[in-house]
C-alpha cells in the first residue's frame, strides 16, 4: 500500500550511487586528461554518477536496441536483427552539419518512437536550446583536424 | 573558449547536471538549520469500483505543501482517452505530466490502430515507464475505463507495478477507504449504490486522514457516456462570514437596530425662543 510517500532528499541518492569506472572517460588521445577541452577532472566526477537513473538513462536507447534484437533473434532467426543493424547503420548517417540538429527521422521510424511522445521530446528539446557549438570548431573536430 | 561543448551532445530528456549541485546545496541548508521547499504532494484519498455497467472512479480535492493546504479544489481525475479516466496520487506535478504523457501516446496509437483505446494498453504504457525511473516519478494512479471487453479498474504503484481488481484505493487516505469498500462492496452492483459506495469511501478518507479533505469527485464511466461530477459533493463547505443581519450589510457597518441600547428616563425641556428681528433677503437670481 502506498500511503508513505517517498520523500527520499538528494543526498540520500547519491548514497545509493555505485561507483562505475568509465562513466565520464577523461583520456584524450594521447591517454592524458585533455584539461583544454573537458576541464579539470576529479576522480569523484569520474566515479560516481550524479543520479542513480544517470547511467540507465543515457544507454536506455541502446539497451532497448539490444533487447528487441534480442527477441527478434530468438523468433525469427539471426538476419532479422542482421538487417536491421545494417538499416540502423544507414539511417544513422543520415544527419545535418554537425552543429545543427538533426530530427533523425528515419532513425524514428524504424525504432517505431515516430508516433510516441516521450520525456525527451518535452524536456530539453535541443531544438530549442540556448547554446549552440561554434560551427568551425565542431565541424573540424567531426573531420578529426582540430 | 567554450571547447567543451564540442564533445557533448545533448540528446533532450532529463538533465542530471544539477544533481551533485543540489546535494551540496542540500547538505549546506540543513546545516544552517533550514529546511529545502517541499514539493507539493496530493497526499490524498483516491479510489476506484467496478459496478455492472461500468467504472465509478473518486477523489478528494486537496493539495497539500508539507503541512499546508496548496489548493482546496484541485482535479485529481485526469482525462486520459474518451472511454478511459485516470485519479492520480503522489506528486501533483508527476502524476499530470504522467497521464498527460500517456493521453498524448493513447491517442497517437488509437489514430495508428483505428480503434477506442483500451484500458490494459494504457496500464501497459504507464508501468513501463514507472518502471524505467525506478520510483523516482512518484505517481500512485488508480486507471479505470470501459473498452471493448467491459470495464476495467488498475492501480498502478510508482514502482511500477500493477493489480488488476474490482476495488482499489490509493493514497494516504487508502487505508480508511479501504475500509469502507472491504464492509460494503459486492459484485454487480447499481450505479446509485456504487456512487454512494465510493462518496462514502472519499469521505472516510477525507474526514479521518489530514492529508485528504475539501470535495468529493466523481467519474462515472460506461459504454458510451462519461459523466464527470465535479463537485459531487461538497463535504467541507468553507465559512460564510455573516453578510447581512436583520436586512443591513454588517460588515463594516456600525449600525445598531433601533431599541439596541435600553431607555431608562426621558425628559423633555422645551426652549421658549423669542423673535427679535425678521428679514427677507432676495436670491440673485440673473
Amino acid at each position: 500500500m502506498c500511503f508513505v510517500q517517498n520523500t527520499r532528499g538528494l543526498r540520500s541518492q547519491l548514497k545509493d550511487s555505485v561507483p562505475v569506472t568509465g562513466l565520464c572517460p577523461q583520456a584524450g588521445p594521447y591517454g592524458v586528461q585533455d584539461s583544454l577541452r573537458r576541464g579539470f577532472s576529479s576522480v569523484k566526477n569520474e566515479l560516481l554518477p550524479s543520479h542513480p537513473l544517470e547511467l540507465s538513462e543515457k544507454n536506455f536507447q541502446l539497451n532497448q536496441d539490444k533487447m528487441n534484437f534480442n527477441t527478434l533473434r530468438n523468433i525469427q532467426g539471426l538476419h532479422a536483427p542482421l538487417k536491421l543493424q545494417m538499416e540502423y547503420r544507414a539511417a544513422r548517417q543520415i544527419q545535418r552539419l554537425p552543429f545543427l540538429p538533426s530530427s533523425n527521422l528515419a532513425l524514428d521510424t524504424l525504432r517505431g518512437t515516430d508516433d510516441t511522445i516521450g520525456f525527451e521530446d518535452i524536456l530539453n528539446d535541443p531544438v530549442l536550446s540556448e547554446v549552440m557549438g561554434d560551427p568551425h570548431i565542431m565541424t573540424e573536430y567531426k573531420l578529426g583536424v582540430l | 573558449m567554450a571547447t567543451v561543448s564540442v564533445c557533448k551532445y545533448y540528446p533532450g530528456g532529463f538533465s542530471f547536471d544539477n544533481c551533485k549541485r543540489n546535494a551540496l546545496l542540500e547538505a549546506d541548508i540543513s546545516k544552517l538549520g533550514f529546511s529545502s521547499p517541499a514539493a507539493r504532494k496530493t497526499g490524498t484519498t483516491i479510489c476506484g469500483v467496478v459496478y455492472k455497467d461500468g467504472v465509478v472512479l473518486g477523489a478528494d480535492t486537496r493539495a497539500t505543501e508539507g503541512m499546508i493546504v496548496a489548493d482546496k479544489n484541485c482535479s485529481k481525475i485526469h482525462y486520459i482517452s474518451p472511454n478511459i479516466y485516470c485519479c492520480g496520487a503522489g506528486t501533483a506535478a508527476d502524476t499530470e505530466m504522467t497521464t498527460q504523457i500517456i493521453s498524448s501516446n493513447l491517442e497517437l496509437h488509437s489514430l495508428s490502430t483505428g480503434r477506442l483505446p483500451r484500458v490494459a494498453t494504457a496500464n501497459r504504457m504507464l508501468k513501463q515507464m514507472l518502471f524505467r525511473y525506478q520510483g523516482y516519478i512518484g505517481a500512485a494512479l488508480v486507471l479505470g475505463g470501459v473498452d471493448c471487453n467491459g470495464p476495467h479498474l488498475y492501480s498502478i504503484y510508482p514502482h511500477g507495478s500493477t493489480d488488476k481488481l474490482p476495488y482499489v484505493t490509493m493514497g494516504s487516505g487508502s487505508l480508511a477507504a479501504m475500509a469502507v469498500f472491504e464492509d460494503r462492496y459486492r459484485p454487480n452492483m447499481e450505479e446509485e449504490e456504487a456512487k454512494r459506495l465510493v462518496r462514502d469511501a472519499i469521505a472516510a478518507g477525507i474526514f479521518n486522514d489530514l492529508g485528504s479533505g475539501s470535495n468529493i469527485d466523481l467519474c462515472v464511466i460506461t459504454k458510451g457516456k462519461v459523466d464527470y461530477l465535479r463537485p459531487h459533493d461538497v463535504a467541507n463547505k468553507k465559512g460564510v462570514r455573516e453578510d447581512k443581519v436583520y436586512g443591513h450589510p454588517v460588515t463594516g457597518s456600525y449600525r445598531y437596530k433601533h431599541g439596541t441600547t435600553g431607555v431608562l428616563t426621558k425628559t423633555v425641556t422645551p426652549l421658549n425662543l423669542e423673535v427679535v428681528e425678521e428679514s427677507v433677503q432676495t436670491m440673485d437670481t440673473s
